[in-house]
């Protein structure tokens, strides 16, 4: 079994703001995450199997980066993730969560059983791995 | 399985050398890592934690706590110190594996204690060439 990794880049703002929560609550959950900020992120994504024997490859990296593309950037580079996605309204967009979410959207949008991990660095001290329960 | 990890850093001075073992003994061993002045490092210790996300924060552990408990039980010891001449490497070898073992066994439990969440992973990067894993990722 081979892991082959993607790394890409984008760029997003947001706050750990809950809609249901009055400012108050939300200021004395989060602190400092309540106002809006920006981060860079780079996203490692990585796919595990065995390569093709015709063409060596475990996936097509255009392939992988046409998903990535669609998935993940088209969706969340210079975008707001309260204001311009569906998906931080109930839950805060923490470095957890947000991985959560691109594991799933990759996921559903790959080859079965191909996603293996991502690894989301929030900052250049930061990141989350999110593992596949096939690895 | 989610995991969060945090990156630190902290200086240090080290010689490596076995007590017991005289100097040329040591230097066949540990070569100009047993030099007796001493050296240093930038060391880097990447903390991994796992474990349910909290339902206030939506997150495994704060950031800060896990900060904060970084900093009082490894930092404090060992930032800017001679590693030779603090509990416990007056009578353990201060490699990157040990430093490793003595920095998983020293945030394990208190993190236990103070979070829901639980010592996954550490990575002890000793210089750009060599680093050492232990745990699970």
């Amino acid at each position: 079994m081979l892991r082959v990794t993607r790394t890409i880049h984008f760029s997003t703002s947001l706050r750990y703001w809950l809609e249901d929560e009055s400012e108050e609550e939300n200021r004395k959950r989060f602190g400092r995450e309540a106002d809006r900020h920006g981060h860079n992120y780079r996203l490692e994504i990585t796919v595990a199997g065995e390569p093709d024997p015709q063409t060596g490859m475990v996936i097509n990296l255009v392939d992988l980066k046409n998903v990535a593309e669609r998935e993940i950037m088209s969706r969340f580079d210079h975008k707001d993730l309260n204001l311009d996605t569906d998906y931080f309204v109930s839950i805060p967009p923490t470095p957890e969560h947000f991985a959560s979410l691109i594991f799933d959207l990759l996921n559903a949008a790959l080859p079965e059983g191909l996603l293996d991990r991502i690894r989301l660095h929030v900052a250049h001290d930061y990141f989350v791995d999110v593992i596949g329960s096939g690895a | 399985m989610i995991y969060s990890t945090r990156c630190y850093r902290f200086s240090a001075a080290h010689v490596l050398a076995h007590p017991e073992l005289d100097q040329a003994e040591n230097e066949k061993i540990f070569g100009k890592c047993a030099n007796p002045g001493g050296h240093g490092h930038d060391y880097e210790v990447e903390v991994s934690v796992a474990g349910p996300l909290d339902p206030e924060s939506g997150q495994i552990i704060r950031p800060g706590l896990l900060d904060e408990i970084f900093r009082e039980t490894v930092e404090v010891r060992f930032a800017h110190r001679m590693l030779n001449e603090v509990e416990p490497f007056d009578r353990l070898v201060p490699t990157a594996e040990n430093i490793s073992e003595t920095c998983h066994a020293l945030l394990e439990s208190v993190i236990s204690r103070r979070s829901t969440a639980r010592l996954a992973h550490v990575r002890v990067i000793e210089t750009q060439q060599n680093f050492v894993d232990q745990g699970e990722l």
